[in-house]
């Protein structure tokens, strides 16, 4: 992640069940940069993030992903560098919290990793203690941090958060932060769909959809 | 490779553990089989003749049964999302699902067949013949249904559906898997002819069924 | 100690620890004397041997039926008293009562391959004793689904209760079903008559096999009971860490 990379979007449009969610959205991210996505409910914060993760159909316009070490492979698409954390914590109730974090990091992960990265994610997010329990036992909110534990584990420029901060108390938007700080101290990029302030120096907000 | 075979240990696991479901399957198939007597008399001489016309419906239903969840767990939790948000191909994951779901359902579904034949009066070698014609044939079953499965996670309907779109496409199964059974049973036409039919079935749906669900998966994206 | 204080699961654990070795003894010496007596006992004039199968078959498939009585009583203390004791109770009466199910038509269905000429045949009484063990596995799969205990407990006893009014309409149907068909080759099993020579090994291998029904019974509640402290104790552990 050392090299600098930078995200584009260029006349992005959004359009779901033939209605026009936004168009003509452009905006620009940098290494090391945040970017808070906001609007009224419907203005098409979450679709923006899905189509940036590759799970939503981009109608017309273009999101570039260039800079790095990625101008060599164009086989690799946008989803493949980021991480989305979406409303769904996509974890298997009758599994482990370490299976659960060990799976997603073997899927996803480009490296080799060990145990050792999940162990230390789990450190992270502060549920080392749990690790050999089921997720069916964790309440909400832990089961929001082990989601947090996959973007540590597995190394990824763009984090893209779709309402980060529900479902976690005071200290857990702590540690999210502190997650935030690093990740962009260390040249990621974070794209995060919010109502709240987000509490990042120097974030920039873009805001889609009417002012309300 | 590695995460082909941490997603395949995961499903096995999710399926083997408590709440799983992949014994369910073969209660339902159980109960499929006994129901037949119930319907057409205890004739034996009747059970022998159409039992492995009915276990194989039997088998049948009970693979559809349980494809329904295949997908749509992964899709309620947001585990679908996350699968495709990686260079591995979606063909293959979706592969590797079906060959999980395959080895929980429909292995369980043929290794419990010789038994429950009894119950038909088709017992030693016949429910053996039938036993291995579904070793053969369930693998279809499987990856033809991933197909509904994957249609019916992207348009949000139900089950219900879900079988009215699979169960034209398993036809061609039941006919040679049937006729298969009674080649080896009582004959007079050769058993290899249907059989390797059969084979050609599961490996023609080992090709189109990760194909044709992932491109379901990825169209089904609005 | 009254009776009410059982009803507490930790005194009732204590209990079931001092009680259960003297239980299995117990049932494990009625069983060697009944299997004595068994041996004993004169062959058939027409069966020969296979009579003996009987005399796991019989007290099997009483025990079966038993053991679905022990799970509606259960089911009536789940639902009305709320109690978890009777909850424990429902739940680890399943596999026991499947289990001899079980054995009752494996026993018979290895009876009738020399009798019948085939593993099995769809006989009012064996067949009946076949949808209990389904209505059984039933049960045992309703209560591997759900997570929560209490509210599978709750789930399992309109099961049970629902299975327990079904099951002579179950019988009755059965019966007529296979009057309509009555296959020529079946033999009755038992008959109305029994000779007293017979009579005296089969109740004493009834009162054995009842004997290691309670036995196994007390030992899975007592698991069942153990295996919700682990689940407690899990949940505890969950709600000590950060973010709960």
């Amino acid at each position: 992640m050392a090299d600098s990379l930078s995200l584009a979007a260029e006349d992005l449009v959004c359009r779901r069940g033939g209605r026009e969610v936004f168009s003509g959205l452009h905006f620009t991210l940098s290494s090391g940069q945040a970017l808070a996505v906001t609007g009224r409910n419907g203005a098409g914060k979450s679709s923006l993030l899905r189509m940036i993760a590759g799970l939503l159909r981009i109608e017309a316009g273009r999101l570039v992903l260039s800079g790095g070490d990625l101008d060599g492979d164009l086989e690799r698409s946008i989803g493949e560098e980021a991480h989305y954390l979406g409303h769904q914590d996509a974890l298997k109730p009758s599994l482990s919290v370490i299976e659960n974090l060990e799976f997603w990091s073997a899927w996803l992960g480009r490296a080799e990793l060990g145990g050792g990265e999940c162990r230390a994610a789990l450190g992270a997010v502060g549920l080392e203690t749990l690790g050999r329990l089921p997720a069916a036992y964790l309440s909400a909110g832990q089961k929001r941090r082990l989601s947090l534990a996959r973007l540590v584990a597995i190394p990824r420029p763009i984090w893209l958060l779709d309402e980060p901060s529900s479902a976690l108390d005071a200290a857990a938007q702590t540690t999210l932060l502190v997650l935030m700080r690093e990740h962009l101290a260390k040249g990621g990029m974070i794209l995060a769909a919010t109502h709240a302030a987000i509490g990042i120096d120097g974030i920039r907000e873009l805001r889609i959809g009417p002012a309300a | 490779m590695k995460a082909l075979a941490a997603l395949f240990m995961r499903d096995v696991r999710i399926a083997m553990r408590a709440g799983g479901g992949a014994s369910v399957a073969v209660l339902f198939f159980l109960i499929v089989v006994t129901l037949t007597p119930f319907a057409v008399g205890p004739d034996l001489p009747l059970l022998k003749r159409i039992g492995p016309a009915m276990l194989w419906i039997g088998a049948l239903l009970a693979s559809l049964l349980a494809l329904d969840r295949l997908l749509a767990a992964d899709r309620d939790d947001g585990s679908l999302d996350l699968l495709g948000m990686t260079a591995m191909p979606l063909e293959l994951a979706v592969a590797v699902k079906g060959l999980a779901h395959w080895l929980t359902t429909g292995l369980p579904l043929a290794i419990a067949a010789p038994l429950f034949a009894l119950f038909l009066n088709v017992d030693g070698s016949a429910g053996f013949a039938v036993a291995l014609t579904l070793l053969a044939g369930t693998p279809a079953l499987t990856f033809f249904g991933l197909i509904g499965a994957a249609l019916t996670v992207t348009l949000r309907r139900g089950g219900l559906l879900l079988s009215v779109l699979v169960l034209p496409l398993t036809i061609p199964v039941l006919i040679f898997g049937v006729a298969a059974s009674n080649a080896a049973i009582a004959g007079p036409l050769d058993f290899g002819t249907p059989f390797t039919i059969l084979c050609a079935l599961s490996l023609i749906s080992f090709v189109i069924g990760p194909f044709a669900a992932a491109m379901a998966l990825r169209h089904g994206q609005e | 100690m009254a009776l009410i204080d059982y009803a507490n699961p930790s005194k009732f654990l204590s209990f079931a620890d001092r009680v259960l070795p003297w239980l299995i003894g117990c049932a494990a010496l009625a069983l060697a004397f009944g299997i004595n007596q068994v041996y004993g006992a004169p062959d058939d004039y027409q069966q020969g041997a296979t009579v003996k199968i009987m005399f796991v078959h019989v007290p099997a498939a009483w025990l079966a039926m038993f053991g679905w009585g022990v799970m509606s009583i259960a089911a009536l203390g789940t639902l009305v008293w709320r109690h978890p004791l009777a909850d424990v109770a429902g739940k680890a009466a399943a596999p026991v009562g499947a289990a001899f199910t079980l054995t009752c038509l494996v026993t018979g269905s290895l009876w009738g391959r020399p009798m019948w000429g085939t593993y099995w045949v769809w006989d009012a009484r064996l067949t009946s004793v076949f949808i209990l063990f389904l209505m059984y596995l039933g049960v045992i799969a309703l209560w591997r689904t759900i997570d929560e205990p209490s509210r599978a407990a709750r789930a399992a006893a309109i099961l049970t209760l629902a299975g327990a009014v079904n099951l002579p309409i179950i019988k009755f149907s059965v019966d007529w079903w296979n009057t309509l068909h009555q296959p020529a080759s079946v033999l009755r099993l038992g008959g109305p008559t029994i000779h007293p020579d017979l009579l005296a090994p089969l109740l004493i291998m009834a009162f054995a096999l009842a004997l290691l029904f309670f036995a196994l019974h007390l030992a899975v509640m007592r698991n069942e009971i153990l295996r919700r402290r682990v689940r407690t104790m899990h949940l505890l552990q969950a709600q000590a860490a950060p973010g709960s």
